[in-house]
């Protein structure tokens, strides 16, 4: 399975290449060429540089109440209407704008209730997409469908995904737009670990996508802390390179005492990962049938007697890509069973109550696919294991909600990691393109879309796929 | 300050590699460094102040005069770890062993790292005595005229390097042939050897894919398993070989039942008994009690190899314990001949009385206990880093096994070294 060397790629990052490609003859090349420039997108627990302009809905108060909770300040926002237009150059009437770069425009629709209303909402993403910073945010705040008895407001609310999606396909420059469903009666407390999420450069790649937050109790200060992982364990399966090292970094700098899982064979990769994080490697093979007794027996061991998981991050996965027709029994089962058996597997003992198990209020977090969500061609075992991973977040969260247990997963597009980079050029320039920032994902931003589902002040966040995708133009 | 207990918390080793292979470009820092990197993320020790880590090597370069301090500085342990070397040939990371833990048990430290590494592929080369000599007159001459007078006494045949020594110095034999002579002497059959080495193999293979390795062990320049282990060899295999020492019928040793060359680095994690429970640290074996010994292999014609069989009766008379008191005997395989002569020796009474004083011989002991796992025919002998495989692997077989008859499992480690030294250690379960 040895990456073949591809002539187009070694000409293509050739220094002489990059010389050109980032000089301005270069770029305007490639501009000419329909290439759009690659943006560097904000990353990282840095909100927006411009002003956050926060407009909503009569009786809408939610958005308000969560963005003081987090420190937020806000501006009034500007509204396109016709009697705010001036006239342009040309005689055409020009809508009126914000004064200098806006970095988001916060929606609450959570008051939404007639169909007149959403010309308000028309009338306040006009003038802010036009306004919008690199990078810059939209973000709707609604009511679930199913929380409306009314039809009116109900299907409007449903009306709102084809808006987001929409709004997230028309921005430029990184900006992001996306769309968070809210129980009537979600707390700013609940909301704010979501709301600080998508402003912040942590949700770089989370783009045009809508999931819910329900209601829980969640602390005021743990819903402000940028260190919500600190004192408590947790594990990472394939943690020794590529998505699985990034989320172990990731949950290290925010407080996480981290344990590295990943086979034996990866060992020495495993421990430079863990020995950078402070953290402790366990050498094993999940598929072994007592695997997640062996890291629950790693962590009391570890960390005492008394210690027990706070969260499992599920990241372990392989790929055995054959079309159909050339898919043997063997391919078929080995995806299968690293990927989902293996899964239930630990997740049936570290939930049994055992020392070193997961805790009540603990956390649970997969990993699912675009291929699974959108099936993908060669990937039949690939596909239904990650499809799969949809099934088992949804049918476990109401069973965990008890025990105040969250469970989730991300659905990566095209991340860039080793695995990624042995595809060829012009194929991977295709799948880097093929969504709405028009470039592939890091690592980190799936690290950074895991840990905010498994952050403690996340309570209210269960059953959910949040896919990292840049608005991959396959799937939902 | 005097009832401190010393235990083995676990270990660390990389694969063992056949020399000029996976390693080739491995120096001993660099193979030492991997290991306690390993460990550290075993331990989760990256970042910690360790009471002090000890190890050598064996082929040592004159530039490594602070190895394990370097490796140390290298890993990812706190670099206020401070560090010594130590060498005593093969018995080098057991001799660290001890070191260790009677600092540990002196409460001089609370935790500490023994081990080793030696690399065949990366060892020093000498230069001739011959131009040393000339280079260091000349180095120290004052004048143009004087400096050139001492190079002009460098000869041609100054320049042909010189090897590092596999003899020892005082008999100009090889480790193999003193081994031979000791082979011959004890009448060791050549089948006997081969059955030996056999088991080795066999033993070492099923402890890897039972995943025994799996916390003890971890990948170093995509080498995941020790290379030398051969889980398909046979005796008519072993058998075919062509006897590398010894002379005419007496000829049975091969590379089949004797160690080759190898790279590798290993560790053991000790700590105080206490501390490893206050730190969460797992206690897998304490340290009992230890014993060096040499044999008058120069003008007494002892044999050279089987100094451990003067340690082990000393031994077993200061903890009051029998011959046949282990459930686990790990016995050094420098060679098949060497392991099946030390069991010769301590059951032979006349051996028994004349060199070791004893009114009756040691005995035999109960051969399904010797080496479970495998041993250094089948993992290799990196020289210094065997005896960080041995112990760790030892604690762990211990620890599992638990108690026997209402006592803590015991096990027994013995170690020869060039030079005629032999080092030995009681372990009991934690």
């Amino acid at each position: 399975m040895r990456a073949k060397v591809d002539p187009l790629e070694v000409i293509a990052t050739s220094p002489l290449a990059r010389a050109i490609a980032s000089s301005s003859v270069g770029k305007s090349v490639a501009t000419k060429l329909g290439v759009p420039p690659t943006v560097d997108l904000r990353r990282g627990r840095i909100l927006p540089k411009g002003a956050v302009s926060l407009a909503r809905l009569d009786n809408s108060t939610l958005a308000g109440r969560t963005l003081a909770l987090l420190g937020v300040e806000t501006i009034d926002p500007v509204v396109d209407t016709p009697g705010a237009r001036t006239p342009g150059e040309s005689g055409r009437p020009v809508p009126p704008g914000y004064e200098g770069r806006l970095g988001a425009l916060v929606i609450d629709l959570t008051g939404l209730w007639t169909l007149t209303e959403l010309e308000y909402v028309r009338g306040v993403l006009r003038p802010a997409i036009r306004s919008l910073e690199r990078s810059g945010r939209i973000i709707l705040i609604a009511r679930t469908p199913e929380s409306y008895d009314e039809l009116e407001p109900r299907v409007l609310a449903q009306g709102l995904d084809g808006l987001n999606r929409t709004v997230a396909k028309e921005l430029r420059g990184g900006a992001t737009s996306n769309l968070v469903w809210v129980d009537p009666e979600t707390s700013p407390e609940a909301l704010a670990s979501t709301l600080r999420f998508l402003l912040e450069g942590r949700s770089a790649y989370v783009d045009g996508q809508s999931w819910r937050v329900g209601v829980a109790e969640v602390d005021e200060d743990e819903a402000r802390t940028p260190s919500p992982y600190a004192g408590k364990i947790v594990a990472i399966t394939g943690a020794a390179r590529g998505i699985g090292a990034a989320i172990a970094r990731t949950f290290a700098r925010d407080g996480a005492t981290v344990v590295g899982v990943d086979v034996p064979a990866s060992g020495e990769a495993l421990a430079k990962v863990v020995n950078e994080i402070h953290g402790t490697a366990l050498q094993l093979d999940i598929t072994l049938p007592d695997a997640g007794e062996r890291i629950a027996a790693h962590v009391a061991e570890r960390y005492g007697a008394d210690a027990r998981l706070y969260a499992i991050i599920h990241n372990a996965g392989i790929t055995r890509d054959r079309m159909l027709v050339n898919l043997d029994e063997e391919g078929w089962a080995a995806v299968l069973d690293v990927n989902l058996a293996a899964q239930l597997r630990m997740n049936e003992s570290l939930l049994d109550g055992r020392v070193g198990g997961l805790a009540d209020g603990g956390s649970i977090v997969g990993i699912s696919s675009t291929s699974g969500i959108a099936g993908n061609k060669g990937q039949a075992n690939y596909a239904t294991s990650k499809a799969a991973i949809v099934g088992l977040v949804r049918a476990m969260a109401p069973k965990l909600a008890a025990r105040g247990i969250t469970i989730n997963a991300v659905g990566p597009g095209f991340i860039e990691t080793e695995m990624t980079a042995a595809i060829p050029y012009l194929q991977r320039q295709i799948f880097q393109r093929s969504n709405s920032l028009a470039q592939g994902g890091k690592p980190v931003d799936v690290a950074e879309t895991i840990a905010y589902l498994a952050d403690p002040a996340s309570a209210a966040v269960t059953g959910q796929v949040v896919r990292v995708c840049g608005q991959a133009l396959v799937g939902q | 300050m005097t009832d401190r207990t010393a235990v083995v918390v676990g270990g660390n080793r990389i694969p063992f590699a056949r020399a000029h292979s996976a390693y080739r470009h491995a120096s001993n820092i660099d193979m030492l460094t991997a290991a306690l990197d390993g460990l550290a993320a075993r331990f989760g020790l990256a970042g910690h102040r360790v009471g002090e880590v000890v190890g050598g090597a064996v082929l040592k370069h004159s530039r490594d005069f602070n190895l394990t301090r370097e490796a140390a500085l290298g890993s990812s342990l706190d670099p206020h770890s401070p560090a010594c070397d130590l060498q005593q040939a093969c018995a080098t990371g057991l001799e660290a062993t001890i070191y260790v833990s009677n600092k540990i048990r002196l409460g001089q430290i609370a935790d500490g790292i023994a081990g080793g590494a030696d690399s065949v592929s990366d060892a020093p080369m000498a230069v001739s005595d011959g131009l040393r000599r000339a280079l260091l007159a000349a180095h120290s001459a004052k004048t143009l005229p004087a400096r050139l007078a001492a190079l002009s006494s460098i000869r041609p045949s100054h320049l042909v390097p010189d090897p590092p020594g596999v003899t020892e110095p005082r008999t100009g034999l090889s480790m193999g042939e003193h081994q031979a002579l000791t082979t011959a002497r004890w009448g060791i059959t050549r089948l006997e050897q081969d059955e030996f080495a056999l088991a080795s193999h066999q033993n070492l293979a099923r402890a890897w894919s039972d995943g025994f390795f799996d916390d003890l062990v971890t990948p170093y320049l995509g080498l995941t398993k020790d290379q030398g282990v051969r889980a398909d060899t046979t005796l008519e295999k072993l058998g075919a070989l062509k006897p590398v020492f010894g002379r005419g019928e007496g000829a049975t040793m091969t590379a089949g039942n004797s160690t080759g060359f190898f790279d590798g680095a290993a560790v053991t994690y000790l700590a105080d008994a206490d501390y490893a429970a206050e730190h969460h640290l797992p206690a897998l074996a304490r340290i009992v009690d230890v014993e060096v010994a040499a044999s008058d292999y120069t003008i007494g014609g002892e044999d050279l190899l089987l100094a451990p069989t003067y340690a082990i009766p000393r031994l077993l008379a200061r903890n009051g314990l029998a011959w046949q008191d282990f459930d686990y005997y790990e016995i050094h395989e420098a060679f098949a001949a060497t392991v099946l002569a030390t069991l010769d020796a301590l059951s032979d009474e006349n051996y028994c009385r004349e060199k070791l004083g004893l009114s009756t011989p040691l005995g035999d002991i109960d051969r399904s206990r010797l080496n479970v796992n495998g041993s250094s025919l089948a993992a290799g002998h990196p020289f210094a880093a065997t005896g960080g495989r041995i112990v760790p692997t030892l604690a762990k077989l211990l620890h599992h096994r638990g108690t026997v008859d209402g006592r803590p499992a015991r096990g027994i480690v013995s170690i020869c070294a060039a030079g005629g030294q032999g080092a030995v250690a009681i372990l009991e379960a934690c």
